[in-house]
């Protein structure tokens, strides 16, 4: 299992410790990272300025792990998305790929349609499945309660993703979670968005949609939140205190990346996994492993 | 206001609508499906952003668009709040893919003049770096530090991309 990692714009500067645990669970369970400097932002943010500026980027960045060979590994949802769409287009559309290879020319790149993009959490649960991820835990979460939260764009729109998971019932998080003996919580909100996209326009809707989220993870008694998603760390983490402080509430709600889940699993120290370095210390809930 | 009477500012006028502006938005990428919406609501029923602000509406925006009012949606804010989450697009029974018919929306404002700011920074920040946020010195230093492999600071490629698609004269004001 050989990936191009994709960091995208957010984990290289906001989620360092989402990134150290992602490299080093995925090298213990087998998965071999490349790194391309030269990729940039995926494309997603300006999907909605300008449509044809999204496809090339998404284009230029596909074309640089062709050129390695390599398909591609994302860590964030909507480099995911952005990216797995253009991939999909661009393999079916033959008149579209003519197109872009015309404007990747001008900066000496060419795409032939055959790389493919997986998150690492559908990596962890298709590539390296739930029984080796069972077989590799050492130190199982029997005393974690943890909701997983999937955000939008790790499964939506369904059809890109190959239906692997149910955009209505999704399911792979919970069962990665409970693959490392932790229980999977289940509440009302899980499948609702975190309203990142939109916190540059209307600060307080964002801080709303969020905030639904929280009080309903905390009244099911969750230890931690599961994410996948930087973006979605950035409103339930980096924004909790902003969150409590707006509307008067308490949560002190500690968010991991699945990686570190795994990772404290499989009894990889705390440090390694950048556990200090998240927006909200999980004090708490390391006391109860160690 | 007299009960079943209609404010001013929200009377549909039919002679100012636009009936090409539909066409037109099934010309955009993702805007293709627009005119098949039978206005069933089911958008607008799961939509997160609605639920808290009944300013955005999806089934209302749709119909708006078709109708031929053309100003009131590209200059409008609305347009700006769909957070992309894909609920409306997962369920809508027509397949209108509302999630990429609110992008073409957002495409044609932009090309219209009305780009948001927030959306506009974003651009701009990525034209500059490659990237949403910069990779400076100190981040490069902390990336390091824990072992991790050090970034470009800046993308020269994607700065190319911005002035051959048109996007780098949309941005300055001077139009593709």
């Amino acid at each position: 299992m050989k990936y191009a990692i994709f960091l995208g714009c957010t984990v290289p500067v906001r989620n360092l410790s989402y990134e150290l645990s992602a490299r080093r669970v995925a090298g213990e369970l087998g998965i071999e990272f490349a790194d391309i400097p030269e990729f940039s932002c995926c494309g997603y943010p300006v999907k909605s300025v300008h449509h044809g500026t999204s496809l090339l980027l998404a284009a230029r960045n596909l074309a640089l792990a062709e050129e390695k060979g390599l398909d591609i590994c994302t860590l964030c949802s909507a480099c995911t998305s952005v990216l797995t769409e253009t991939s999909r287009e661009l393999a079916a559309n033959e008149a579209l790929l003519e197109k872009v290879n015309r404007s990747l020319r001008a900066i000496g790149r060419r795409y032939s349609g055959r790389v493919r993009v997986k998150h690492l959490a559908r990596v962890f649960y298709e590539d390296v499945g739930l029984e080796a991820i069972k077989k590799a835990v050492k130190r199982p979460l029997d005393a974690f309660r943890i909701a997983s939260h999937y955000g939008c764009h790790y499964l939506k729109p369904s059809e890109i993703y190959d239906h692997f998971d149910h955009p209505e019932v999704p399911q792979s998080l919970d069962r990665l979670v409970a693959a490392t003996g932790a229980e999977a919580v289940d509440y009302a909100t899980k499948k609702e968005c975190c309203g990142g996209a939109i916190l540059g326009v209307d600060e307080n809707i964002a801080l709303q949609m969020a905030r639904a989220k929280l009080d309903d993870i905390k009244a099911n008694e969750a230890d931690a939140i599961n994410l996948i998603c930087p973006f979605c760390s950035v409103m339930y983490g980096a924004n909790q205190r902003k969150i409590q402080a707006k509307y008067g509430t308490r949560y002190d709600l500690p968010i991991l990346y699945y990686p570190q889940i795994l990772g404290l699993a499989m009894g990889i120290d705390a440090e390694e996994l950048g556990l200090s370095q998240n927006p909200i210390k999980p004090k708490a809930l390391l006391a109860k492993i160690s | 206001m007299e009960s079943g009477a209609c404010a001013e500012k929200d009377r549909v006028v039919v002679t100012v609508l636009d009936p090409r502006f539909k066409y037109e938005i099934a010309s955009e990428p993702g805007g293709e499906n627009i005119k098949y919406c039978f206005q069933c609501g089911t958008c607008t029923s799961g939509c997160p952003v609605s639920e808290l602000d009944s300013k955005y509406n999806p089934r209302r925006i749709i119909r708006m668009a078709i109708l031929g009012m053309r100003e009131r949606v590209l200059a409008s804010d609305f347009i700006w709040l769909c957070s992309t989450c894909y609920t409306c697009y997962e369920r809508c029974p027509q397949d209108v893919r509302i999630t990429e018919v609110m992008n073409a929306l957002k495409n044609m404002a932009v090309r219209a003049g009305y780009i948001h700011p927030a959306f506009r920074a974003q651009a701009d920040l990525i034209g500059g770096h490659g990237r949403l946020y910069e990779v400076d010195e100190f981040t490069n230093e902390k990336r390091a530090e824990l072992g991790l492999p050090t970034l470009p600071a800046s993308s020269p490629e994607v700065a190319e991309i911005y002035g051959m698609t048109g996007l780098a004269s949309l941005l300055s004001g001077k139009g593709a």
